[in-house]
C-alpha cells in the first residue's frame, strides 16, 4: 500500500459541508475545533467560483513534525500523521508551520486558556489501544482498525472527496478527468461529472 | 616551596579550572528533527484488530494479517469510484 493520502476535486466540490458535518459527527469534535472544513474562491461568480475541502494532508515530510518541541507526532505505516495528547504540550509550533492550518486548540479554560492540539486522524484514532474509550476520548474514531475509510470521504455526495490509499485514489481521479470535457468554456456538469455519452441511433420506426 | 606542596597547589589549580569552564558548556537547546523520531507511546496497527472488533462494518479481512486488510480497504477505496458503479 501506499500512503493515504485525501484529494479533493474542486470541479465538483458544492460547499455543502457535509464532510464537516460527518467528521464532527463522527469524531464528536468539540465546539471551536474544525478538523475539517471548506474554503470557497471567488464566492458567487458564476463559473469561477471553487470550493475544496480542507483538513490536514499528513505530509510525507510534516513541518508539524519537525517543529515540535516535545517531538509528540509520529507516522504509521500507512503514511498517517498522528500525535501523542500526552505528550503535547499545546505551545501552538505546529499551528504556525502547518500550512493547512490544520492544527487546532480547543479552549480549555477561562480567559482562552489553549489546550493540547487537535487535528484530523484521517480517522485512524491514536496512541491508545485500538477502539477502546480512551482512544475515542481522546483521538476520536478509529475507522481504519475497522476497515473503513475517513467519514468524510465517504459520506461526499458528490464524491469530490476522495480519501485512501494515494494510488487508488489517483487512478480514480485521472478516469475522471479523461471523462471530463476540456476547454475554458467547459464548466458545470459536463466538467464535474463528464460528457454523456452519445445517445444510440434509434431503431429504424422507431418512435422518436 | 617543597615539590608535594606544588604538586597539591597545581592539582588545585587545574580542578578549579576545570570546574570553572565547565559553567561555559552549553548543551544544544535546538531539537534535532529525525524521521521517524518519536517520544510518545507505542500505537498499534490497524490489522491487528479483527473484523469482529468493530460494531458495525463490511469489511473482511484475517486478524493481523497486513495484505488481507490492506486489500479489505482497497474494496472499499474503490467504491469511490462512481463510475464502476453506474457503468
Amino acid at each position: 500500500m501506499a500512503r493515504m493520502k485525501f484529494l479533493c476535486d474542486a470541479e465538483r466540490c458544492i460547499e455543502c459541508n457535509g464532510c464537516v458535518t460527518a467528521c464532527k459527527n463522527e469524531n464528536e469534535v468539540p465546539w471551536g475545533v474544525n478538523r475539517r472544513r471548506v474554503v470557497t474562491i471567488n464566492d458567487g461568480v458564476v463559473g469561477a467560483e471553487k470550493s475544496i475541502s480542507v483538513a490536514c494532508m499528513h505530509c510525507s515530510d510534516a513541518p508539524c513534525m519537525a517543529v515540535c518541541p516535545v517531538d509528540c507526532f509520529y507516522r504509521t505505516d500507512e503514511g498517517v500523521v498522528l500525535h501523542d495528547k500526552d505528550l503535547c504540550i499545546g505551545c501552538g509550533y505546529c499551528f504556525y508551520a502547518c500550512p493547512f492550518g490544520a492544527p487546532q486548540f480547543p479552549q480549555a479554560g477561562a480567559f482562552g486558556l489553549r489546550g493540547k492540539m487537535d487535528k484530523c486522524t484521517f480517522c485512524a484514532g491514536g496512541p491508545e489501544k485500538d477502539l477502546s474509550k480512551e482512544e475515542f476520548a481522546k483521538y476520536g474514531s478509529n475507522r481504519l482498525a475497522q476497515g473503513k475509510l475517513p467519514a468524510c470521504a465517504e459520506m461526499c455526495s458528490t464524491k469530490a472527496l476522495l480519501g485512501g490509499d494515494g494510488d487508488v485514489i489517483a487512478d480514480i481521479y485521472r478516469q475522471r478527468v479523461f471523462k471530463r470535457g476540456k476547454g475554458s468554456e467547459v464548466w458545470g456538469w459536463g466538467t464535474a461529472y463528464g460528457k454523456p455519452d452519445q445517445p444510440k441511433a434509434a431503431p429504424a420506426g422507431a418512435k422518436s | 616551596m617543597t615539590t608535594a606542596r606544588r604538586f597539591v597547589l597545581a592539582g588545585a589549580a587545574v580542578f578549579f579550572v576545570a570546574v570553572g569552564l565547565s559553567a561555559c558548556g552549553e548543551r544544544d537547546q535546538v531539537t534535532v528533527y529525525k524521521q521517524g523520531k518519536y517520544q510518545g507511546k507505542p500505537d498499534t496497527k490497524p490489522w491487528e484488530n479483527g473484523p469482529e472488533s468493530s460494531l458495525y462494518t463490511t469489511s473482511q479481512w484475517d486478524q493481523g494479517n497486513k495484505t488481507s486488510w490492506e486489500a479489505a480497504v482497497k474494496t472499499r477505496n474503490l467504491a469511490q469510484n462512481e463510475y464502476n458503479r453506474v457503468e
